[in-house]
């Protein structure tokens, strides 16, 4: 490709933690290899949304600190889901951009995402395509196994991002949303529930944990009242679900989350419900949490809902 | 062959094939993982065979437990039904630099360091199921003399290709990772290829491993 038809970003400032992903890669859990894919698929989906891309379209995400990407080709869109603070720096002059809303970006241009506000994940895109290598059908990258494009790697400053395709009949559109958040976590008890002590089963849902900072794309760690264990502190290793909450010899829950390894040995005492599991990822260390028993009936009528109600913010993209 | 099935949060079913850890429960479970797999039912997201339980994870869209759990419960596996077993040599180097627990092993087991290896790599060993990092193999079993405990602090950063053993199993760690099992050499063979995306375990569930013995030198030609 001759260098003047190319359109590309150039990473200025790679962020903490700057990945492509999409919706992920379907089983490969027996040969090690996690799910992987946006964090808070709601975002990603309301972004592919807002853009016109096919649903399944590879985004930018983000934690905390974001990247400052320098826009070199002609005219293209972009957006940024996630509750996100971000300047847009043109010729004319800098502007405070809007999460959710669409705008132009012109040869020279930069955008600076400063930080994702009282949120962990945000995801950026534009009206085309980048071009990613695919792994098992999925351009997610997961740095722990090292597999995706970039080599597994997060991204690094100076990194080229290439854009193969640009939509031209793109209309800009916005989308008037504040998202949502939770503090009660939803779960359906584990199967190891009886290992706990009633005392410490009572504690688990009557008093509130810490998210702590040991906690990434892999795992949460939670901090609170010790959880004790009357059977045994291992169980003979087995699969492990996104969302399942396990506690560890010390007596701390950790949640495993969409990079987690696949199989564990410690006891299951809950796992969190589909439907609020882009909300859970959303919330910073340092952040309480009180978990809330549902029955699995429920938690399949929640999920529905949390599906109607995605759809429905998706319908208000004008 | 499947005892019980539970649910696994609102995503996953549980299946559970008993509580033991032995080479025949697990046959089982390998048997069902390999006849769902070829069923590719829609819906499916995710199959995780283990050591003594199979976790289906599924799509809510599509399934819902209960009607799921009683497909899984029509199916019918022939007892006779055979698995396909590969005999894998993988060559392991257990210079000083690489067996970074032979002492302590020597220590809690009151064998000569040669000894532990004679007996070591005079074994075939039965691959359980592979996971928690990309290709990693849980291999069995071990002598009832060679078995140990974990480290009682684990490794921040164990080396790629460690080749190491706990109670009555052995692993390959396919990348550096965190762990805590006793390490006893190298391989400097690839286990896992990220870039055979239609087959990139060398080992997988049901396999058999035979470990031989390579010197320093032999190790740097294949490494080359």
């Amino acid at each position: 490709m001759k260098s003047k038809d190319r359109n590309y970003f150039k990473i200025l400032r790679a962020g903490i933690n700057t990945t492509y992903q999409d919706l992920g890669r379907n089983n490969l859990y027996h040969i090690g290899i996690p799910f992987s894919g946006a964090m808070d698929k709601r975002n990603f989906q309301l972004l592919n949304s807002l853009l016109q891309n096919d649903y399944n379209s590879p985004v930018i995400e983000f934690a905390y600190q974001g990247p400052h990407l320098k826009y070199f080709g002609k005219d293209i869109f972009f957006c940024i889901s996630g509750n996100v603070s971000f300047k847009i720096i043109t010729k004319e002059g800098v502007i405070d951009g809007n999460s959710y809303q669409c705008y132009l970006l012109k040869n020279g241009d930069e955008v600076d995402i400063h930080s994702t506000n009282k949120s962990v994940y945000g995801y950026f895109s534009i009206n085309g395509t980048f071009g990613v290598d695919y792994y098992w059908g999925s351009c997610s990258i997961n740095t722990q196994a090292q597999i995706g494009p970039n080599n597994g790697n997060k991204f690094s400053k100076d990194l080229e991002i290439e854009i193969i395709d640009i939509n031209n009949s793109f209309n800009k559109r916005k989308l008037d949303y504040l998202g949502s958040t939770i503090e009660n976590i939803r779960v359906i008890k584990g199967t190891n529930y009886d290992y706990f002590s009633e005392s410490s089963q009572n504690k688990f849902f009557k008093e509130s944990f810490k998210i702590t900072k040991l906690s990434d794309r892999m795992g949460m760690r939670l901090e609170g009242p010790k959880i004790e264990n009357i059977v045994d502190p291992n169980i003979k290793s087995e699969g492990l679900v996104k969302g399942v909450i396990q506690i560890t010899s010390a007596g701390d829950p950790i949640i495993m989350l969409s990079d987690h390894g696949t199989i564990g040995g410690y006891p299951k005492i809950a796992t969190v419900i589909s439907a609020d599991y882009d909300r859970l990822v959303q919330l910073t260390p340092g952040s309480n949490i009180k978990f809330k028993d549902v029955s699995l009936e429920d938690a399949e009528t929640l999920y529905k809902l949390y599906q109607m109600e995605t759809n429905n913010i998706i319908s208000q993209i004008k | 062959m499947i005892k019980n099935i539970l649910n696994l949060g609102d995503a996953a079913l549980y299946c559970d094939f008993g509580s033991d850890v032995n080479q025949e429960i697990n046959s089982n479970v390998i048997k069902y993982f390999y006849h769902i797999k070829k069923l590719n039912l829609k819906g499916i997201t995710n199959l995780t065979p283990s050591y003594n339980k199979l976790i289906i994870s599924y799509d809510l869209n599509i399934h819902s437990f209960l009607s799921l759990k009683k497909k899984i419960e029509n199916i019918e596996i022939k007892e006779n039904n055979k698995l396909e077993k590969n005999l894998i040599e993988i060559p392991v180097c257990c210079d000083n630099n690489f067996a970074l627990d032979i002492k302590r092993v020597e220590n809690k087991l009151k064998l000569k360091s040669e000894i532990i290896l004679e007996k070591f790599f005079s074994k075939n060993y039965f691959c359980y199921m592979t996971g928690f990092v990309a290709g990693m193999p849980f291999l069995g079993d071990l002598e009832k003399d060679m078995r140990l405990k974990r480290l009682e602090t684990p490794r921040v950063k164990v080396p790629k290709g460690s080749v190491g053993i706990t109670e009555q199993f052995c692993n390959i760690y396919t990348f550096e990772t965190p762990g805590g099992w006793n390490i006893l050499g190298n391989t400097p063979q690839n286990i896992f290829d990220t870039f055979n995306q239609s087959n990139p375990n060398l080992v997988n569930p049901g396999d058999t491993i035979k470990f031989y013995r390579i010197t320093l030198d032999q190790y740097n030609e294949i490494k080359r």
